[in-house]
């Protein structure tokens, strides 16, 4: 809950947030309300619209290429969200309890796939999963050339293509969230698990795990997020193919809107997934809390 | 204490996924250092040691990556400034003073950290297209403000709130006015907090490819990403070139990272989990 400040009332808050709330309804506030308007409308972008209610949202559910749409987004949670969780928490961990050498430089490296723009990011994937690329060259070069590929037109494993990436880059940042969390436990509940004869397996579900609670819902809500927005890899990589085994939601709603004249199909779609990301951001952090009292 | 046996295992596990994080990017890197593979007569530029760093220049040419960097570094100019000064000033008014529907205007600011731009880019083209903005460079950054706006509205307030109230009450004392104990003695200590905001906007201006993507038909408005996506798709002949492009596109934020790295990534921890 937010309490109020320490300070004193004061009319000239106005004048100090009016700046930075102008700009923020004109550009934001106003357009997601001119979202919710338009998703209520059968439009191409250039005639008169037709009102058809909640039609758009019907055909969220009805559609089967939207349905998928969604689909895949869940199953790029999983990379995105899961897998770094997986291994940031493994990493973390070492890198918390064994001195090692060369922390900063580790910390660097693994934070520095958030930093690089994601065209940049998706433009080094697409070389290494191409027929010809540095992926299927290691696979050649280990004697497994049965299992080369064009990974990214491959209807099976264009998806979790997209979603490996996904755990690339978001794998650093949850680490280093983890790694805040971790040294900050104080090592007496450390040296108290270690009297009492716990193993390092013990020591991390009953001491660490537990206090990186808060870390591990901050993690969750950014990377889940990032899933639910993948579209610049998406765009760059397969824009949705082959077929549509990698169209996402956020590469709907372009596609849509400016591929296919379904203007107000695309703001439902848009809608739906600012729902979908606070509904979800709602429940991992409540989860959170009732962890913590 | 620690094993030999253990040890050597933590450092193979970090060796290896070091490696993971760094080998696309190696393979970017030493693909725009090696010989031309295009067709063209393009990238027979000088080579320094067996590296062809001519296909730097190269692709520059060709790509036209500097007018692409020259908008790329208006429109982040502009959102960084505007943004951190607009939220510097109500990070400073929810942070330090109470006034009425003061949690309201909160709540509504916190929408915005989680409000997707996909969502907000459909309707915001065909208002703009309405009143003639599409293609402006008002297009392109606006829409970022307000989205910086609402992250860094937070941040701040976060870090007003835990300011020291002791000097803010002397120095009000001493007849200062709101306007200069949020300049003259907020700001200063607040540096670290001030530089991670900026860093965090930078990284995501720079970054944007959606809202330049939809805003933008002009090549002289042309973001660096939305560029090299463009000349991806039009130089389809060998990878080196768009290998050095990529490089040029990604060099900055990394630069920028890389000088601040220990600032940002301390401010960033503080800041996640504070509340």
């Amino acid at each position: 809950m937010i309490g109020h400040p320490p300070g004193e009332p004061r009319r000239v808050a106005y004048l100090f947030v009016l700046p930075a709330f102008l700009v923020y309804a004109a550009f934001l506030l106003y357009p997601i309300g001119r979202a919710v308007h338009l998703s209520l409308y059968d439009w191409d972008g250039l005639s008169l619209g037709r009102w058809v209610g909640l039609a758009n949202y019907a055909a969220i559910v009805a559609d089967e290429g939207l349905r998928a749409a969604f689909g895949h987004a869940l199953v790029l949670m999983a990379f995105y969200a899961l897998a770094p969780l997986a291994i940031g928490l493994t990493l973390a961990a070492i890198l918390n309890h064994a001195k090692v050498r060369g922390l900063g430089f580790f910390r660097t490296v693994v934070f520095l796939p958030q930093v690089v723009a994601m065209v940049v990011v998706a433009v080094a994937w697409r070389r290494v999963y191409a027929p010809d690329g540095t992926l299927n060259d290691l696979l050649g070069a280990v004697g497994l050339d049965s299992l080369t590929r064009g990974w990214l037109g491959d209807y099976t494993f264009a998806l979790p293509a997209v979603g490996v990436v996904g755990t690339w880059f978001e794998t650093g940042l949850v680490t280093v969230l983890l790694l805040a969390g971790m040294s900050r436990v104080p090592t007496e509940l450390y040296e108290a698990a270690r009297l009492d004869g716990a193993s390092a397996l013990r020591e991390f579900f009953a001491v660490t795990l537990p206090s990186v609670r808060g870390e591990i819902a901050v993690a969750l809500t950014l990377t889940v997020i990032a899933a639910l927005r993948t579209f610049d890899l998406v765009y760059i990589t397969t824009r949705g193919g082959p077929g549509d085994s990698t169209s996402v939601p956020s590469y709907e709603i372009y596609h849509r809107a400016f591929g296919l004249g379904q203007v107000g199909s695309a703001a439902a779609i848009g809608v739906t997934l600012t729902v979908a990301i606070f509904a979800i951001s709602f429940v991992i952090n409540r989860f959170a809390d009732r962890g913590m009292s | 204490m620690i094993s030999r046996g253990e040890r050597l295992a933590n450092y193979v596990i970090l060796t290896a996924f070091a490696a993971f994080a760094l080998f696309p990017i190696l393979t970017i890197v030493l693909a725009a250092l090696s010989p031309d593979d295009g067709a063209g007569p393009a990238g027979q530029g000088f080579s320094v040691a067996g590296l062809h760093v001519g296909n730097f220049g190269a692709a520059w040419e060709i790509g036209r990556f500097g007018t692409y960097l020259r908008s790329s570094l208006a429109v982040s100019l502009f959102v960084v400034v505007v943004s951190v000064v607009l939220s510097i000033m109500s990070g400073y008014a929810f942070g330090t003073m109470r006034f009425r529907g003061q949690s309201v205007l909160f709540y509504l600011f916190l929408l915005g950290i989680m409000m997707p731009s996909e969502a907000i880019a459909v309707p915001l083209y065909f208002d703009l297209r309405t009143l003639g903005m599409i293609d402006t460079f008002w297009s392109v950054a606006l829409p970022q403000v307000a989205l910086s706006v609402a992250f860094g509205t937070f941040w701040m307030r976060a870090y007003f709130r835990a300011a020291n109230r002791a000097i803010v009450e002397a120095a009000r004392i001493d007849g200062a006015s709101v306007w200069r104990i949020l300049w003259q003695v907020l700001v200063p200590p607040a540096r670290p907090a001030i530089v991670t905001l900026t860093v965090l906007v930078f990284m995501w201006t720079w970054n944007e490819f959606l809202i330049p993507l939809i805003m933008v038909t002009s090549e002289s408005l042309r973001t660096a990403p939305l560029g090299l996506a463009f000349f991806q798709g039009r130089h389809t002949s060998g990878f080196t070139l768009l290998a050095a492009g990529s490089v040029i596109v990604a060099t900055p934020v990394v630069i920028f990272y890389l000088f601040l790295q220990r600032h940002f990534i301390r401010g960033l921890l503080q800041g996640a989990v504070r509340e």
